[in-house]
């Protein structure tokens, strides 16, 4: 049993720095800057979270109950790694696209970060100095 | 075991960070700084939860809790910033 636990502490850990080094790896590999928003927010994160639930597994082996600290930090940077990506790539957007330079947007008009709504524009007809 | 493989761990992790540090030497533009940094903080947090998990003390669990939270609330205001030109409006 013990054996067991041992192993798979070890397989979490290195399955974890695989993961962190790829992600670190391709933020200089990739050259197009939206792709390089992929390696760190995805690869980065799975490999912090293979760390903690070794760490979790590890608290488990040597005290006999888990310890439910890394679920929470996992956790967290579970929901908080979307929401950066999210706020660079609409800094990314705002600096250097137009739109014109972006594909299609679906049913929409124009993309949501650029524009308002057509409809809502004419509802509220002040001019804001600020777009 | 589980020492060659923090070790392991350890080593990959530590050249991450010194790739994030090369990548917000040498990037072009402030937005691969600003994801440069954001890596680095998750690297951060992965380093520091393996040193407690060599140590096995549990002290390490708050610090990288912390700093990960620090680590959400600074990306947010750097993109804001580059967005609005400001943080609190």
């Amino acid at each position: 049993m013990d054996q067991v636990l041992e192993i798979l502490i070890a397989v979490f850990l290195v399955i974890g720095g695989v993961f962190g080094l790829v992600g670190s790896f391709g933020l200089i590999k990739l050259n197009d800057a939206m792709s390089r928003l992929h390696a760190p927010t995805k690869a980065t994160t799975l490999g912090v979270g293979g760390v903690l639930i070794a760490s979790m597994l590890h608290a488990y082996a040597h005290e006999g109950h888990l310890s439910w600290h890394e679920l929470l930090i996992t956790l967290f940077l579970f929901l908080t790694a979307p929401i950066t990506a999210n706020f660079i790539a609409k800094a990314h957007i705002h600096r250097h696209e137009t739109p014109d330079s972006l594909p299609v947007a679906g049913e929409d008009l124009k993309w949501a970060t650029h524009d308002i709504a057509p409809e809502k524009q004419k509802s509220d007809s002040a001019p804001t100095d600020r777009s | 075991m589980i020492t060659y493989a923090t070790y392991f761990a350890t080593a990959c992790f530590g050249l991450g960070f010194l790739m994030n540090l090369w990548k917000i030497a040498t990037a072009e533009g402030v937005g691969d700084r600003v994801l440069a940094l954001d890596t680095m903080v998750i690297n951060a947090i992965a380093l520091m939860i393996l040193y407690g998990l060599s140590r096995s003390t549990e002290i390490f669990f708050e610090a990288a809790m912390i700093i990960a939270m620090l680590g959400f609330v600074s990306t947010v205001a750097y993109a804001r910033f580059m967005l609005r030109g400001n943080i609190i409006e």
